[in-house]
């Protein structure tokens, strides 16, 4: 499974956000978008998701345009974390993970006893099975990502899309649940394209690594190829020295103000 | 797992179950109270007369009981039960729409809709005042509904499109408006001015088979309908971007469910005149029950809200000395409950 972006163009208004931009994330992998903040990160993933249409250009999961994939069809091939976490009414935990299983359930049918099983297997991996029956209202911005990051998992999906999706977890949590991502690469043969702000955890944990600026790509390629000192200055204008790290066994990033 | 499983499912048939019977009591203990007090058995004798031909254990009081409870008393009785349920279906459907546990059928200048709509046929003294008034109160309602979607939609997602936070905006600003201008025909309204005071405090009294019909179809069609969106309402409350990814048309769904909540206050509105709290304290005190979950929330609303707004005007009707409007009940009772309701929340 694969997701391809072909002459992408999206403005809002008068400002262009995406300028022309073609990319392809495919097979078993996962790959992160690292910019600076408006670069066009969001828009990015909210045109593979489907829920902005570009001005131009077209999506294509495997070989067929999104746009004549039917709604529930297509959630049940793309889940998205976003990084709007709130829920306004107290649903519980176990509720929220639960509706990740909407994409299978007929409309007048309730979830089945497999439905329930795999909510529940899902919240013990993720570590949030001791909340289930609290409600989502009342827990901490770190707990809420956790059961939206749980909730997209339930979706049970071949593509997973995750905005900032660790951005108030700490850091013990922040790697237990790339853990389970890579375990999902692993195992289910998941592609999973990632925002990410942490340039350090991006270049330890993801195979593939994009950088966007200002709407267009300056780089795309593995990790070791594209986690460069010169890439990481083009893109974020600051003085950086990259080498490789012997204890997290990967390649990071060291910044001075200039 | 089996615990939480039978609570999320077992609570809501339970409370239907005991809804059910609740409001049939409600029903004919309403029937039984009033100026004319009409024991329980002779109001079965009547109502079951045309099946089991029962002959009435007073029969000099026959047809007068007959006329109070099968002419007066009944069709505003279900008329005002099924108004109840309108109202709180609407009131469910605002706050899930709105992401607002706050928002209630009125949050869209609905109500200032309708009553400007009505003040004007009054103003106008339209012949036939008993049928225009319903049918332009329906028309504001509809036409401010309109103008607020009209001002709130814009083709580009990026800058909202329908949110919640510019449907309440464009309601806020249409009301105001539209209460102006309800102020305005007031003033010029010279002696008719207490029939438009009168009618927009709300009222069942002298309603009729026909009214009743009304309501009861809009209500069977707009609960039809909210029911089917149920789960996708649910969804909505994740955000727009997190429903989309779980394959709901938030768009769609939005609009569908706002004309829907929309057409249920505007008939209730037309019908009875403005009531106020029930749209907006029944969903949210039934919510503490149930939970969120709108599949639970509708039905138990709806058996609900019918049961308070009929306990609320038999209260006006045969209770209190004087028959006061009972807008001005429901706001008197409502107001403090909500208060209690909403301090009690901050204080947890």
């Amino acid at each position: 499974m694969g997701i391809t972006l072909e002459n992408i163009r999206f403005s809002y208004g008068a400002q262009t956000i995406l300028k022309d931009l073609s990319c392809s994330f495919k097979g078993a992998g996962f790959h992160s978008i690292l910019g600076p903040n408006g670069s066009g990160k969001t828009t990015l993933l909210d045109i593979v998701s489907g829920f902005l249409r570009p001005d131009q250009g077209g999506v294509f999961l495997d070989d067929t345009p999104i746009t004549r994939i039917p709604k529930k069809q297509l959630a049940r091939n793309i889940a998205l974390v976003s990084q709007n976490f709130s829920v306004n009414f107290p649903y519980t935990v176990q509720e929220i993970i639960l509706m990740g299983r909407h994409p299978y359930i007929d409309r007048f049918s309730h979830p089945t006893k497999e439905d329930y099983h795999m909510a529940d297997t899902i919240m013990q991996r993720t570590g949030v099975d001791h909340l289930k029956n609290r409600k989502i209202t009342e827990l901490s911005g770190g707990e809420k990502q956790r059961c939206v990051f749980a909730r997209a998992l339930c979706q049970d999906t071949p593509i997973l899309l995750l905005d900032e999706a660790f951005s108030n977890m700490d850091i013990s949590h922040t790697l237990h649940l790339l853990a389970i991502l890579k375990q999902e690469v692993h195992q289910k043969g998941k592609t999973i394209i990632a925002v990410l702000h942490d340039l350090n955890l991006a270049s330890e944990w993801s195979d593939s690594m994009l950088f966007l600026k200002k709407g267009s790509i300056l780089a795309q390629g593995n990790t070791t190829d594209v986690f460069t000192q010169e890439a990481i200055q083009a893109v974020f204008n600051v003085n950086t020295k990259v080498e490789y790290n012997e204890y997290v066994q990967a390649k990071q990033a060291y910044f001075k103000a200039s | 797992m089996t615990e939480t499983k039978r609570n999320s499912a077992g609570k809501p048939s339970v409370l239907i179950l005991v809804f059910i019977p609740a409001l049939f009591f409600a029903v004919i203990s309403s029937l039984s109270m009033g100026y004319l007090s009409i024991p329980v058995r002779e109001i079965f004798c009547i109502l079951l007369d045309p099946v089991f031909n029962l002959p009435l254990s007073n029969p000099d009081m026959a047809e007068t009981f007959r006329a109070v409870i099968l002419d007066v008393r009944l069709p505003r009785i279900l008329t005002c039960a099924a108004v109840g349920g309108a109202l709180s279906v609407s009131g469910v459907l605002f706050q899930g729409i709105l992401l607002n546990p706050l928002a209630d059928p009125y949050t869209l200048g609905v109500s200032a809709g309708a009553a400007f709509g009505a003040a004007l046929a009054i103003l106008l003294n339209l012949s036939a005042t008993y049928v225009s008034i319903p049918i332009f109160a329906f028309i504001g309602a509809c036409a401010t509904l309109f103008f607020v979607v009209y001002l709130s939609y814009s083709p580009n997602q990026h800058s909202g499109g329908l949110s919640s936070n510019n449907l309440i905006l464009s309601g806020i600003i249409v009301a105001a408006i539209l209460s102006a201008g309800i102020s305005f025909l007031k003033f010029i309204a010279n002696e008719q001015v207490s029939v438009i005071i009168f009618w927009l405090m709300g009222s069942f009294a002298s309603k009729t088979w026909l009214n009743f019909l009304v309501i009861l179809a809009f209500l069977c069609i707009g609960f039809s309908i909210a029911y089917y969106y149920s789960r996708d309402l649910n969804l909505i409350s994740l955000g727009d971007r997190s429903a989309s990814s779980l394959g709901v048309n938030q768009k769609k769904v939005t609009v569908i469910l706002l004309i829907t909540g929309s057409m249920l206050a505007a008939v209730s509105v037309s019908i009875s005149g403005i009531i106020g709290f029930v749209g907006l304290l029944v969903p949210h005190m039934i919510r503490l029950v149930t939970g969120p979950d709108n599949r639970a929330l509708l039905p138990v609303s709806l058996l609900a809200g019918a049961i308070l707004l009929l306990g609320a005007d038999t209260i006006t009707r045969a209770v209190l000395p004087h028959e006061i409007p009972i807008g001005i009940l429901t706001a008197l009772i409502g107001g403090p409950v909500f208060c209690w309701i909403f301090k009690r929340n901050r204080m947890r």
